[in-house]
């Protein structure tokens, strides 16, 4: 009984190893080696179309809706100090810094991972990476590698957008609605807001929120089980590692830019 | 250059920890159609990987004109495909691509050919295979046969040498696999192929192969040209071909004897 568990238990521990361990002979597949301009561009334009502009539209929305939200939470806070001029800081800071790279990789992993390990599990099952492979056509540079370096580029730019409608969602609700004066609403943003500390940062968050998603993405997809029920667990299993990934980083990251 | 396009020496090969070949030898001539027949579920696509270089058997020798495959290097084994082409039981055809684009995949992939000669070749192959109007339509468009041999314009696409067909009559209705027996024949003889065709429908096999093996039990039970085979003495062989139900192989799975389980006293 205790051996079969401690059994279990061991080639769990294996196992998940094991998956580190093939989820980086990927990436160094598909990242090392001589880069193919004439090829790999067009398909890095197209996968940048696929994970990063269609992923706008849900950007866009919950950036507006969490600077709403924002604004209206903390105004009833900072009002009962009189220090509604703070707004503008609080609103942007917080975006910055933490709900902005966060909420957009959750966002992200949701949207675009589990799309992208779909697709590349179904392409697993239908046999579409073993043919490219007998075709003398390396799959891993030729599917994973443009979806890689897309959801790279693309999740900073977004975090970024997410940020910026953000502030503009609090100034609707902090300015137009509760009337907080729209000069200081800008200036105390401006003269609180640090390029380095707090936009920087913000974006080196989001970029290795980015390596992890994409890349819990790609290897789930890759490494599934070629079957229908394999590829749901798999997409599944995307979203859920992608999110505590990002969310156990962001606090390891945040310890480390904002801790000392 | 030598007759014998592949030769497989001595491949043993486990999954795990089953073990799949044992020990078995078999060789493709150039220019033939060879079949490799045998029941389902011994692995007759892994040897067809096997060839490909997608596996490695645990010890033996794949010589493909001339190159023990196991042991190339990843570049040189790259090289040896171009020189074969697989085709697929699901036809592995690109799904967001049009059967074109499917077919002009390779051309696109490995030369530096202008788009006007390109679309010349891609239209050659598709009317080899009867396709040609429907370069426009995509793979989920297709029915299974027309997608076989969409499929099969797209292997034949840079000139192989070799062609393995896997299970290239399985699930096809009668006119579509008349079709592909007639293209496996025929592209065979025209483009001075050579066909290794992996399957269990004996008629069709038996039809277009120059030479057949039959594999069962880990090894080749039996080999030769059809009319050799359907001469041949084993039990299993013949069981094989004819399609009877119980024999060599029995029809029983493994278990109690029957009048022993049915008269055990109720647990």
């Amino acid at each position: 009984m205790i051996t079969t568990k401690l059994q279990n238990l061991g080639r769990a521990t294996i196992d998940t190893i094991a998956g580190f361990g093939r989820s980086g002979v990927m990436l160094f597949g598909a990242l090392v080696g001589k880069p193919d301009f004439r090829k790999g561009f067009p398909l890095l334009i197209k996968q940048l179309y696929v994970i990063g502009v269609l992923s706008l539209l849900i950007i866009l929305v919950s950036g507006l809706f969490i600077g709403m939200v924002l604004a209206l939470q903390g105004y009833t806070v900072l009002s009962k100090f009189g220090a509604e001029g703070m707004l503008g800081p609080l609103v942007a800071l917080s975006l910055l810094r933490e709900l902005g790279p966060v909420v957009t990789a959750l966002l992200f992993a949701g949207r675009a991972g589990s799309a992208l390990t779909a697709e590349i599990g179904l392409m697993k099952a239908t046999e579409q990476l073993s043919g490219m492979e007998m075709m003398a056509v390396d799959p891993l540079r030729r599917i994973i590698a443009p979806r890689f370096w897309a959801g790279v580029i693309s999740m900073p730019l977004l975090a970024l957008v997410f940020t910026a409608v953000g502030i503009l969602g609090g100034h609707l609700i902090g300015v137009d609605w509760l009337g907080v004066d729209s000069g200081s609403y800008w200036s105390a943003m401006q003269a609180n807001v640090d390029l380095y500390q707090d936009v920087v940062n913000g974006v080196i968050k989001s970029m290795v929120f980015a390596v992890i998603v994409i890349w819990i993405a790609l290897h789930k997809g890759y490494d599934a089980v070629p079957t229908s029920e394999g590829i749901s667990r798999a997409t599944t299993q995307t979203v859920v590692t992608a999110s505590l990934t990002v969310l156990g980083f962001d606090f390891i990251l945040t310890a480390l830019m904002f801790g000392g | 250059m030598s007759d014998i396009m592949v030769d497989i020496q001595h491949l043993s090969f486990s999954r795990g920890e089953r073990l799949i070949y044992d020990d078995m030898c078999m060789q493709v001539r150039r220019g033939k159609v060879t079949a490799i027949m045998g029941p389902s579920g011994i692995g007759k696509t892994t040897l067809l990987r096997l060839i490909g270089g997608q596996l490695k058997p645990d010890s033996g020798q794949i010589l493909f004109d001339g190159q023990n495959i196991p042991t190339l290097s990843r570049a040189e084994l790259y090289q040896a495909r171009k020189k074969m082409s697989m085709l697929f039981q699901s036809g592995a055809l690109f799904t967001e691509m049009s059967v074109f684009d499917n077919v002009a995949f390779p051309i696109r992939e490995h030369t530096r050919l202008p788009e006007s000669l390109i679309k010349l070749i891609v239209l050659m192959k598709l009317e080899s295979v009867g396709l040609r109007g429907a370069r426009d339509l995509m793979p989920a468009e297709l029915s299974g046969g027309m997608a076989r041999r969409a499929a099969l314009a797209r292997a034949i696409a840079l000139d192989p040498e070799l062609i393995l067909y896997d299970e290239p009559f399985a699930g096809q209705d009668p006119i579509s696999m008349g079709v592909i027996v007639r293209l496996i024949k025929e592209l065979n003889n025209a483009l001075g192929l050579t066909s290794v065709v992996v399957s269990h429908d004996v008629t069709e096999v038996m039809s277009i192969a120059d030479y057949v093996y039959l594999v069962a039990e880990k090894k080749v039970i039996g080999h030769g040209t059809p009319e050799q085979l359907r001469q041949h003495k084993s039990e299993l062989v013949q069981q094989f071909l004819l399609g009877e139900a119980d024999g060599a192989v029995p029809f029983h799975f493994k278990a109690e004897p029957y009048e022993d389980e049915l008269m055990e006293p109720a647990r």
